[in-house]
């Protein structure tokens, strides 16, 4: 329009220049090669043949795939719900807590971090052990047979998932839940609400911008989980990621690797392209007024 | 009309703090009272435990002869307008004003009739759909009104409402509420530090310090007829005098000796005997200044003086002039201008005199009072 505003936008565009080199370079043609390759027939000594074929794609109607596809969305669902069910009374609670508390809680959340991932998960392996304390203790209270086991579960998938996102979750949703005016409760009590009412059609919705990302930075990871599954999980419970791995460091299948991360990447991109739509729907249309000029 | 709302020997600490020590106080159906004082007197802990956000460590809360001291805010028949207003940055207006209704289960028709109804009475027909953070303050203040009053409560509480308003909007929304209330006739408990808003749309006021209640009337027996010096100093400004009555002349009238002054005559109502000390309190609307010596009345008394300073104020004049050891303040109102008037000027000597109907006997003094009232101007040199 005016030749400020053009300036501006001049300026907007080169900004945004390295990170757009940056993210064309790691994100977007890795994605294009992988697409790539998911077309092309696989050579039998691991490498990738010449010409291009669709029987990659087709193979993947496979129920075989399905089922595996079906029961990563499924335990990565559940995981991400269990997550938010954890985070959201903590987080609620480090924000109320005295300034000294807060600081212990954040530490304590976040200390498990200084420790190798892979370490983490193996600790688990010996929690849930069937010589682990946890095994002989549920033994001895008779909550469980002897013969019963913790390990090589989908149980225990989801239950070392959630341990290892559970943080990711509270630091958004915390985050959010200290920014939120709390007299906002006392007006709902105030005006008739009961306290979980209030919880619920204010305190939810006011820190929905942290679940928002609760959701998106423990769901997506959790799709493409692999080391947890392989190590918790045993042989009838793998997930996408193990059977990708799988593909590519036992078959050598490239393009068979391919074709189930085009999958992966489709699943990741519905919740992420659904949550864009819902939020440009709701703050997109209206910008705050004054901010663009300022 | 009995009392409606009525707190008995409420107390309330917190920490270290006794905000509110011991406090009765009855409030009638219908009524516009204001709880006044500055900050830290422990008024919004009052209103706080109309509301039910603080449970008092003593004393019993009634509401229409219900004891509500232990009934969840959920629970009780009051609505709040806060300071801050709180109102739900995700709701729009016209939701904001429903929440009380939505959450009461109310059949839609119902709400729908209401919230037109509320968003008619507050002139908001036309942002309805707008979120808070879209309106102006007026606005939003209005919004927070509608969301109280929907609910019908019996009791209104407003927590400073005006406060986050600037003055020109301040003075709009004061007539506004005073409208508002005269329409809908519910009781309402209004705190404010600000004497303005509380003189001009209480029917009585209860003015507190440091947890207690200093005094309780309308604004005009709280104006003219304050009991203790801490409301003589905290509502409107006043000179204290400090003095011992001499002797009764008139069955309700003493002679006040006084420090470096002639003997004044004061209204004794409170019959208190030859010999005891007492505070007087002075209003500076009251005193008259003249540059002649005022011809003696019966009760009028006259005190001579020296001009310290002159303030012009356009439609009235401050003098500051020392009488003996004391320094007062006048103010004085301008009937007529005369062009050719000789003004009062600094140094003149003067008269200062004044009714003895108009001089005030407090009941309780307190020293640290004295800082609440104009301070006479420091002169360079003098001392």
């Amino acid at each position: 329009m005016n030749a400020g505003r053009r300036a501006r936008r001049l300026q907007e565009f080169l900004l945004t220049l390295p990170s757009f080199f940056w993210l064309s370079l790691f994100f977007l043609v890795p994605t294009v090669l992988v697409f790539i390759l998911a077309f092309r027939p696989a050579d039998p000594f691991g490498g990738i043949g010449q010409g291009w074929t669709t029987a990659t794609i087709r193979s993947l109607a496979d129920p075989q795939y399905l089922a595996i596809a079906w029961r990563t969305l499924w335990v990565s669902a559940v995981s991400t719900g269990l997550c938010l069910l954890l985070a959201v009374p903590t987080g609620y609670a480090v924000a109320r807590a005295s300034e000294r508390r807060r600081n212990t809680i954040l530490m304590l959340v976040i200390v498990p971090f200084w420790t190798s991932f892979l370490i983490r998960v193996f600790a688990w392996k010996s929690i849930l052990h069937p010589e682990g304390f946890i095994k002989k203790a549920l033994e001895f209270l008779g909550v469980v047979d002897p013969s019963t086991q913790l390990l090589y579960n989908l149980t225990a998938v989801i239950l070392v998932t959630v341990y290892t996102s559970l943080p990711f979750a509270i630091l958004p949703i915390y985050a959010a839940a200290e920014k939120f005016d709390y007299r906002l409760i006392e007006a709902a009590r105030d005006l008739g609400a009961r306290p979980f009412q209030a919880f619920r059609k204010v305190f939810l919705p006011g820190i929905r911008q942290g679940l928002i990302t609760a959701v998106l930075v423990v769901f997506i990871p959790d799709l493409g989980s692999y080391i947890i599954p392989d190590i918790v999980g045993g042989p009838g419970n793998e997930l996408l990621g193990n059977k990708i791995a799988q593909r590519v460091f036992v078959d050598r299948n490239l393009p068979l690797a391919g074709g189930l991360s085009i999958v992966l990447i489709l699943a990741v991109l519905a919740p992420l392209l659904s949550v864009l739509v819902l939020q440009g729907k709701k703050g997109g249309t209206q910008p705050p007024p004054g901010n663009a000029a300022s | 009309m009995s009392e409606f709302l009525e707190y008995q020997n409420i107390s309330k600490r917190f920490g270290l703090i006794q905000a509110v020590n011991d406090v009765s106080l009855e409030i009638k159906r219908g009524e516009f009272f204001a709880l006044l004082g500055p900050s830290g007197c422990g008024k919004t802990t009052m209103l706080r435990v109309a509301a039910g956000f603080e449970t008092p460590d003593a004393g019993r809360v009634f509401l229409d002869g219900r004891d509500i001291t232990d009934l969840p805010p959920n629970k009780r028949r009051v609505n709040t307008i806060f300071q801050s207003y709180a109102l739900f940055p995700h709701l729009s207006v016209r939701e904001n004003i429903a929440f009380g209704l939505r959450i009461a289960k109310k059949p839609k028709a119902e709400i729908d009739r209401d919230v037109e109804a509320m968003l008619h009475l507050v002139r908001l027909e036309d942002q309805a759909e707008k979120k808070p953070e879209l309106l102006s303050g007026g606005q939003r203040q209005r919004v927070a009104v509608a969301r109280a009053l929907i609910n019908k409560p019996d009791v209104l509480l407003l927590d400073e409402p005006l406060a986050a308003l600037d003055l020109k909007l301040r003075q709009r929304m004061l007539i506004e509420l005073d409208l508002i209330h005269d329409r809908v006739g519910i009781t309402f408990l209004y705190v404010t530090h600000d004497q303005g808003e509380a003189m001009s749309l209480s029917d009585r006021i209860a003015v507190m310090n440091e947890g207690r209640i200093e005094q309780i009337g309308p604004p005009a027996e709280i104006y003219e007829a304050p009991r203790t010096s801490f409301v003589a100093a905290f509502i409107g400004d006043t000179n204290f005098l400090e003095g011992v009555v001499a002797e009764h002349p008139e069955p309700e009238y003493s002679r006040l000796r006084i420090d470096g002054l002639p003997d004044v005559m004061v209204y004794n109502d409170k019959q208190i005997g030859d010999g005891n000390k007492v505070f007087l309190s002075v209003r500076p609307e009251k005193l008259q200044i003249s540059r002649d010596e005022p011809e003696p009345k019966l009760k009028r008394n006259a005190v001579p003086a020296v001009v310290e300073d002159v303030i012009y104020l356009g439609p009235n004049t401050k003098y500051w002039v020392r009488a003996g050891n004391h320094h007062l303040q006048i103010l004085r109102q301008h009937a007529r201008f005369f062009l050719d008037e000789k003004p009062i000027r600094w140094k003149d000597d003067v008269w200062v005199f004044w009714h003895g109907d108009d001089g005030f006997m407090l009941e309780g003094f307190r020293k640290a009072d004295e800082k609440l009232v104009a301070a006479p101007p420091q002169k360079l040199g003098d001392e």
